[in-house]
C-alpha cells in the first residue's frame, strides 16, 4: 500500500528537512546563525530560568531586590501553593474541561473533515468559508452574548451552562474546532483514497472507512489536532474568567488567587505557574515532531 | 526564478483540490442512501459553531441596537430600541467614550503591526537558519517551542514578575547592574507599558511563525537547491532566490493569522496588567471588556465589538485580495 502514497506526505516518524546546500555553507553564514541562535536561546529562556529559580526561593529572596541566585534552596512554595488557593480543585476542573473539550474536538473535526475531504456536497464551500472566518471574530464580540443564551438557557431549560464546566467545555471545543478541521482536511486529502475505497468493495460502509482505515492512517494529524485543542482549552483566560464560579474555577483563573492577597507571594506563584505549566508542556514537546508532520501534510500547502 | 517555484506548486496543491472530482467519479453501490451523508458528519460542527460563534454574533449585533444596562439584562429582550445611539456614542471623538475608543485602536494597530512584524521576522530567520542539520538542532527545536506551549497566564505572570518596580529583574539588570536608567522604571504602569507588552507579545508568538514557516520548508523540494547550487549559488542567494520565495503561500496564511490574533488578543494584557490596562497599552479587546462588564453597558461595548468586526473584515478582505492577486500573477 505505502507505494501509492503522494510524494508530498511527510515521513510520519522524523520530518528530515531539505538540506538546502550540497556545499559547505559560508563562514558569514555559520557565524550569524551562530550568534542569532544564542541570543534567541537567551530570550527564550530568560522567564523559564526566572520561574524555576525563582520558585525554590524564600518568600524574602523574591520579595526584595532581585536575586540571579537563591540565598538558600526551598521547596517550601511547592507544598504552600496547595494550600494558599484551592490550586488541586482548579487543577482538576482545568483537566475535566480541556480533557473533555479535546476529545469532543477531535471526533467532531474528525467527521467534518472527512465529510469535505471525501464528498462533494451542496454548500461545501460555504461551509468551509464560514468555519474559517470564525477565527476573525474577536472573543468579546460573542462573550456577551453567549454569556446572556447560556444564562437564559439556564432559566428555560434548567440545564446550567453558565458557571458550569459543561458551558465551558462546550464552549473551548468550538475554539479549537476550525483549525482542526482545516488542519485534518488537509491531512485525509493525503491520505490515498485508494484505502477506503478499497475498504468499501471489501463491504465497509463509509463510517468503518473512516474509523479503521483513514483515521489510523491519519494518526499524526489527529494527534496534532489533540494537542492544539488542549492548549487551547487549558489557556484560555476570557471565557474562564467570566463563565466560572467558585467551584468550577480553572486554573487560568485560579492562579490570580495569589496576588490578591495582602502580600504578593511571587515564589509560590512561580512555583504553581510550573506546576500548571508542566503537563501542557511535557506533552506538547513529546508529540511536537507529530505537530510539525501534521502542519506540513495539513494547513501548510 | 519566481517560475521554478511556480512550477513546484501546482503539483503540490493539485492533490489537494483533485479529491472532490475523485470522489464523484468514485464506483460505488448505493450512492442515493450516501447523499444524507456529509451533511450527517457536518451537523455536530455546524450546530456548535452556530451555538457559540453565528448565533452570538447575530445576538451581539442586535444588541448593539439596544440600550443595554444591568437594569435590563436579566431579560434583555426589553431593552429599549435605542438606533444608531450606541455606534454614535462610539465614534463620537470628541466625546471622552469615542477618544478613549480611538485611542485604544490606534494603540492596538502600532502594537499589532510591531508585534506581527516581530514574530513574522525572528520565526522565520530561526526556521531558515535552522533549516539543515547541526549538532543539538533537535533541542534548540524543542527549546523555542516552549513559549507557545506554556499557557498564556503561567508565561505572562512570570513575565508581570520580571517586569516588576522593586523586585523584578528587568529593573535589576537595566538599573542595578547595567546602570542604564537613573532609577528604576515602572514597566507595568506609564508609557513603558507598552514596550513591556510588546516583548510578552513578541516571547509569546514568535514560535507559532517558527513553526508555521519551519513545517512550510518541509516542502520545499530538494531538488531546486541542487539546481541552484549546480548554478553556482551560494547559501545566502539560495536563502533569497529559493527559501523566501517558496514561503510565499505559507506567508499569506501566517501573516493573517498572526493579524488576526495579535489585534484580538485579550489574554496576554488582561493578565500582565490585570483588568485596568495603562493606556500605553490598552488594547481593544481589554478596552470593550472594561467598557462593558465594569461599566454594565452592553449595548455600547456590542456596538464597539461590532465595529471591530467591520474592521477586521474590511482588512481581511483587502489583504486576501491584494496578497492572492499577487499569488497569481506569479504563479500562472
Amino acid at each position: 500500500m505505502s507505494s501509492t502514497l503522494p510524494a508530498e506526505r511527510p515521513p510520519l516518524t522524523r520530518p528530515k528537512a531539505p538540506a538546502r546546500s550540497p556545499m559547505a555553507a559560508p563562514r558569514s553564514f555559520l557565524w550569524t546563525r551562530r550568534v542569532f541562535l544564542t541570543l534567541l536561546t537567551g530570550f527564550v529562556l530568560l522567564p523559564v530560568y526566572v520561574m524555576v529559580s525563582s520558585s525554590l526561593k524564600p518568600l524574602q529572596d523574591v520579595s526584595g531586590e532581585f536575586r540571579w541566585l537563591p540565598s538558600g534552596l526551598t521547596i517550601r512554595p511547592y507544598i504552600d501553593i496547595w494550600s494558599t488557593v484551592p490550586l488541586a480543585d482548579y487543577f482538576v476542573n482545568s483537566l475535566i474541561v480541556a480533557g473533555a473539550a479535546t476529545v469532543c474536538s477531535v471526533v467532531i473535526a474528525v467527521f467534518a473533515a472527512y465529510a469535505v475531504s471525501r464528498y462533494d456536497f451542496r454548500g461545501k464551500r460555504v461551509f468551509s468559508v464560514t468555519v474559517l472566518s470564525t477565527q476573525m471574530f474577536p472573543g468579546i464580540l460573542f462573550l456577551l452574548p453567549l454569556f446572556l443564551i447560556y444564562v437564559n438557557i439556564g432559566n428555560a431549560t434548567g440545564i446550567a451552562l453558565f458557571g458550569s464546566r459543561g458551558g465551558l467545555i462546550l464552549t473551548y471545543l468550538t475554539f479549537s474546532l476550525p483549525f482542526s478541521i482545516w488542519m485534518l482536511i488537509g491531512y485525509f486529502d493525503s491520505v490515498p483514497r485508494d484505502l477506503d475505497e478499497a475498504a468499501m468493495v471489501d463491504g465497509c460502509g463509509p463510517l468503518r472507512a473512516l474509523i479503521s482505515v483513514v483515521v489510523p492512517a491519519a494518526v499524526p494529524g489527529i494527534v496534532a489536532v489533540a494537542v492544539y485543542a488542549f492548549m487551547t482549552a487549558w489557556g484560555e483566560v476570557l471565557f474562564a474568567s467570566v463563565m466560572t464560579n467558585e467551584t468550577t474555577r480553572t486554573l487560568a483563573v485560579g492562579l490570580q488567587g495569589y496576588s490578591t492577597q495582602n502580600d504578593v507571594y511571587w515564589n509560590q506563584i512561580m512555583a504553581a505557574s510550573l506546576v500548571v505549566s508542566v503537563p501542557v508542556v511535557a506533552g506538547f514537546l513529546l508529540l511536537q515532531r507529530y505537530l510539525v508532520a501534521g502542519l506540513t501534510a495539513g494547513a501548510v500547502k | 526564478m519566481t517560475t521554478t517555484t511556480a512550477t513546484a506548486r501546482p503539483g503540490a496543491r493539485a492533490a489537494g483540490t483533485g479529491t472532490p472530482g475523485a470522489a464523484r467519479g468514485g464506483r460505488r453501490p448505493g450512492r442515493l442512501r450516501r447523499i444524507g451523508l456529509p451533511y450527517l458528519l457536518l451537523l455536530p460542527a455546524l450546530l456548535l459553531e452556530l451555538l457559540v460563534h453565528l448565533v452570538p454574533m447575530v445576538i451581539g449585533i442586535v444588541m448593539s441596537f439596544k440600550e443595554l444596562t444591568q437594569f435590563y439584562i436579566r431579560d434583555w429582550g426589553t431593552a429599549p430600541w435605542t438606533g444608531l445611539d450606541n455606534y454614535r456614542v462610539s465614534v463620537d471623538f470628541d466625546a471622552p467614550v469615542g477618544e478613549a475608543l480611538l485611542h485604544s485602536f490606534l494603540v492596538t494597530c502600532v502594537f499589532t503591526v510591531l508585534s506581527v512584524g516581530l514574530c513574522w521576522l525572528i520565526g522565520t530567520a530561526a526556521a531558515v537558519c535552522m533549516q539543515d542539520a547541526f549538532r543539538g538542532r533537535g533541542v534548540l527545536r524543542a527549546l523555542f517551542l516552549v513559549p507557545y506551549a506554556l499557557p498564556v497566564y503561567a508565561a505572562v505572570i512570570t513575565w508581570a514578575f520580571m517586569f516588576q518596580h522593586d523586585n523584578g529583574l528587568v529593573n535589576h539588570v537595566l538599573h542595578d547592574q547595567l546602570g542604564l536608567t537613573d532609577k528604576p522604571s515602572f514597566w507595568l504602569i506609564g508609557d513603558n507599558s507598552f514596550i513591556a507588552l510588546l516583548v510578552v507579545s513578541v516571547w509569546k508568538g514568535w514560535p507559532f511563525a517558527f513553526l508555521i514557516v519551519m513545517a512550510g520548508l518541509q516542502n520545499i523540494p530538494r531538488e531546486l537547491y541542487e539546481a541552484a547550487a549546480l548554478d553556482g549559488a551560494g547559501t545566502w542567494q539560495q536563502i533569497r532566490r529559493i527559501t523566501l520565495p517558496s514561503l510565499r503561500p505559507v506567508n499569506q496564511v501566517l501573516v493573517l493569522v498572526l493579524f488576526l490574533w495579535t489585534f484580538n488578543d485579550f489574554n496576554t494584557p488582561y493578565v500582565l496588567f490585570g483588568k485596568a490596562a495603562p493606556e500605553a497599552a490598552d488594547l481593544i479587546s481589554i478596552h470593550i471588556y472594561q467598557s462593558s462588564f465594569v461599566t454594565w453597558n452592553f449595548g455600547t461595548g456590542s456596538a464597539m465589538s461590532v465595529l471591530l468586526l467591520l474592521f477586521l473584515l474590511l482588512v481581511t478582505g483587502v489583504y486576501l485580495f491584494l496578497t492572492s492577486r499577487g499569488r497569481k500573477t506569479a504563479d500562472v
